[in-house]
């Protein structure tokens, strides 16, 4: 145990639920907009390969970024036209779309396994980063980790201050009521699940570009689920969303840190559950707010 | 007399199977309260709908102040001055006063700036309302209020009021009245939907009667007797229910201490209710709408368990069964929703009566639904309900409201209850079926069951109770003989109205 650092446990858990941070507000957006997309994991994966294929065929990872977001949020519109326009059932249609973006990620990704592709540098924060502990935990990460927490801030202002957001959470709490007072419904949704795929996308191309970074089928090993998990668990409020991706990172990058020292004579298999373990444990004991009222609810504008 | 506010010619809107509206024509005049009126299902809301934009008419047009007017959606209606509180509240729970008002708003001001805005309007006509508090934790006179304000800021020329008193209780309703009043000697028109007749006598100048889509009438309902007026919605004549006073038997239900927390958020918590039934009588339960009713039914049908000695059965503690040992001991219950609680939408009529009627008439053998006695037990509650349907294995979604409604009522009374508990018996029923529904609670009474209403229709309990008792805040009252109770102390009851006193002082 004595061999784990603490500032590079803290500096690892930024980066690992940078990832999960993403995917899970882009969820938080579509839930408070009353729409339960269980397709999170297949929006992450086929953001993943997007993104490691774009970056590789243009060198740069920040048209990588940018294609992730794209085409998870192309294949999120699948979705979306299904259950906003053929009002097809929100559960099944998501966790197809989660089978569908899994064949989808591996067919695209042939040919690109075991591919190195570009690597993202760090942000150069001068000053900052040399700070002692806070430089090295806080300030030596890529520009994507301050963007995953730039747009939770972001969310957090755009519901609770913004005319635009006030309108969503209003869809999300009551569509009925919306459409009486002359709301577009559809629109809405359709608006904020396009916008959740985008940020899913972004979560599995962090993955695949920073984290791993390289390409392999099925790398975001249910970290859609977590992410999914996590909007629950934070009572569908972006600031508990922080803690809750730094709980499950924080416990996924001590298992990793054990792992690597060796320290623990357990079967390796049993830190591997731990932060699934975690998460569900404090998911379970948190007494978690209310969910938007008409959450997984189909709407139509009848009578 | 000047021009008229707003005059409809010829509006026809006709839906797949039934013609909502057909060739509406009539004029409403500034400052002037317009009742409408007809019963559930006369075209009533796709008539106000289409003033408001959220339909459009397939024939005819509507003229404001000379000029023409169709609004394609509900932001050109408001915006053209017309302003609407809804039957069942636009409103979002998990938001705050504040923020329901601006989503009702065109250009909503900042926040802080408009729960000012609320505070004065509030103050002004008389409506109490603190513009930070969720929506969720609100009272049904409340949550109205909140809708009213949403309009009054908007200082609307012709504000339409859909059903507003249906969830208020008598003290609320002479409030509103007041408001309403002050409004129009503001010069603001008011469309007034209604079928509570006495109320329309109170307030409004004049009045058109609906009945199936059609105008069947013009009157002053100052001078119209309201049963003239209510024969004219209904078409036909109405009978009273009747009843001969029967004695009532021993206790067969007692409720000690009864308490349970709230089952769902916002909901409410029982709190320490006694009660005892005695056989033959029916008990009015009243209150206005969110104080408890659905919970006491739940706890009632079994449907939430408490602890085991708070209720009993003839002397037998029965809080911990669940709906189907209920049953068979003889203790029924009809929900108060039709669609998905009292009935399954898609199921036949026959499924539907196996559902409820299984243990009681051996409708269930070995696990085994006995398909001929469950097709005959329905059609036997077709037939002693007079429920309108093609057959026994229509589905429930295929009924009218009032039809359905006397098949999930009757389903229960032809198995014999010895206690039956009902929640909102006739809630959008047309008033044909509401009598029937009634008569039948009272035959039911009369043959020595014990029936317990929950209902919000204080005329209703009147009509058929022998005691009534009050919710309020999930307490139940000491029940009162029903005979000579007088609306103020009903109201009193009830709970008056909700911290209104002093804002009349006021005004």
């Amino acid at each position: 145990m004595s061999n784990i650092d603490p500032v590079l446990l803290l500096s690892a858990l930024i980066v690992v639920s940078t990832p999960i941070l993403l995917a899970a507000i882009g969820e938080l957006v579509v839930e408070r907009a009353g729409v339960l997309n269980l397709g999170v994991e297949g929006m992450m994966i086929t953001g993943a390969v997007c993104g490691f294929v774009v970056a590789t065929a243009s060198g740069s990872p920040w048209l990588g970024f940018a294609g992730a977001a794209l085409g998870a949020a192309a294949l999120s519109m699948v979705f979306g036209v299904l259950t906003q326009v053929f009002l097809s059932n929100q559960v099944a249609t998501g966790l197809a779309l989660t089978l569908f973006g899994l064949g989808l990620s591996a067919l695209l990704g042939q040919g690109y396994i075991g591919v190195k592709g570009p690597s993202v540098p760090d942000l150069y924060l001068p000053l900052l980063r040399d700070i002692p502990v806070l430089g090295p935990v806080l300030f030596r990460h890529d520009i994507i980790v301050y963007l995953a927490l730039g747009i939770v801030a972001g969310v957090a202002w755009f519901l609770n201050r913004s005319r635009a957001g006030r309108v969503l959470r209003a869809v999300g709490e009551n569509h009925d009521a919306a459409h009486a007072l002359g709301y577009k419904v559809v629109r809405v949704r359709l608006m904020a699940i396009a916008f959740g795929g985008a940020c899913a996308g972004l979560g599995g191309a962090y993955l695949s570009l920073v984290r791993v970074p390289q390409w392999t089928e099925g790398m975001t090993a249910g970290a859609g689920w977590i992410a999914l998990a996590i909007v629950v668990f934070a009572s569908w409020r972006p600031g508990r969303l922080v803690l809750g991706a730094w709980l499950f990172g924080g416990t996924t990058a001590l298992q990793l840190a054990l792992q690597a020292s060796g320290g623990v004579q357990i079967p390796i298999e049993y830190l591997q559950m731990a932060p699934y373990l975690a998460t569900i444990l404090v998911l379970v004991i948190l007494r978690t707010g209310r969910a938007p009222g008409s959450l997984g609810r189909s709407f139509h504008a009848s009578s | 007399m000047s021009e008229p506010l707003l005059k409809l010619d010829g509006l026809t809107k006709a839906y797949p199977g039934v013609v909502a509206n057909a060739d509406v024509s009539f004029e409403i005049a500034k400052g002037e309260v317009h009742a409408l009126l007809g019963e559930n299902g006369a075209g009533k809301s796709t008539l106000v709908k289409t003033i408001y934009g959220l339909v459009q008419p397939d024939r005819g047009e509507m003229r404001m102040n000379g000029a023409a007017f169709a609004p394609a959606e509900p932001r050109a209606a408001r915006a053209a001055g017309v302003a609407m509180v809804f039957q069942h509240f636009s409103l979002f729970d998990a938001l705050n006063v504040a923020e329901n008002v601006a989503l009702g708003m065109e250009n909503p001001p900042p926040l802080g700036q408009l729960a000012q805005q609320i505070r004065e309007v509030s103050r002004s006509y008389g409506l109490p309302l603190d513009p930070s508090r969720t929506v969720g934790d609100l009272s049904a006179g409340e949550r109205q209020r909140v809708e009213i304000i949403r309009c009054l800021l908007q200082e609307p020329r012709l504000l339409i009021m859909d059903e507003p008193t249906s969830v208020l209780t008598p003290q609320e309703v002479e409030i509103l009245f007041e408001t309403l009043r002050k409004l129009r000697a503001e010069g603001v028109s008011i469309l007034y939907i209604s079928h509570k007749l006495e109320e329309i006598r109170a307030l409004c100048d004049t009045a058109t009667i609906l009945r199936q889509g059609r105008v069947v009438g013009k009157c002053d309902p100052k001078t119209t007797a309201a049963r003239d007026m209510a024969e004219q919605m209904v078409g036909a004549t109405l009978s009273t229910p009747s009843r001969s006073l029967g004695a009532t038997g021993e206790v067969v239900l007692e409720l000690k201490g009864l308490s349970a927390p709230a089952p769902r958020a916002f909901g409410t918590a029982l709190r320490d209710i006694d009660l005892e039934l005695r056989a033959g009588e029916v008990l009015g339960i009243g209150g206005v709408a969110g104080n408890g009713q659905d919970e006491l039914a739940m706890a009632l049908s079994g449907e939430m368990a408490t602890a085991p000695g708070m209720i009993r059965f003839k002397g037998r503690e029965i809080g911990r069964l669940g709906v189907t040992a209920r049953r068979r001991i003889g203790l029924l219950c009809a929900p108060e929703e039709r669609m998905g609680h009292a009935a399954v939408p898609d199921m036949s009529l026959t499924e539907n009566a196996m559902l409820t009627a299984g243990p009681r008439e051996d409708l269930v053998r070995h696990g085994f639904l006995r398909w001929g006695r469950a097709k005959g037990y329905a059609e036997k509650v077709i037939e002693t309900f007079d429920v309108r349907t093609p057959g026994a294995g229509t589905a429930a979604r295929a009924l009218s409201g009032g039809n359905l409604q006397k098949f999930v009522i009757g389903r229960e009374i032809l198995q014999r209850p010895e206690i039956l508990v009902v929640n909102q018996p006739t809630w959008g029923v047309d008033a044909m079926a509401a009598a029937t529904i009634r008569q039948a609670l009272l035959d039911l009474a009369e043959r020595g069951a014990a029936v317990i209403v929950i209902s919000q229709d204080l005329d209703e309990l009147m009509e058929i109770s022998d005691r009534f008792a009050a919710l309020n805040a999930g307490r139940l009252g000491a029940p009162r003989p029903a005979e000579g109770l007088g609306l103020h102390e009903i109201g009193m009851m009830l709970g008056g109205a909700h911290d209104m006193e002093p804002a009349l002082g006021e005004s």
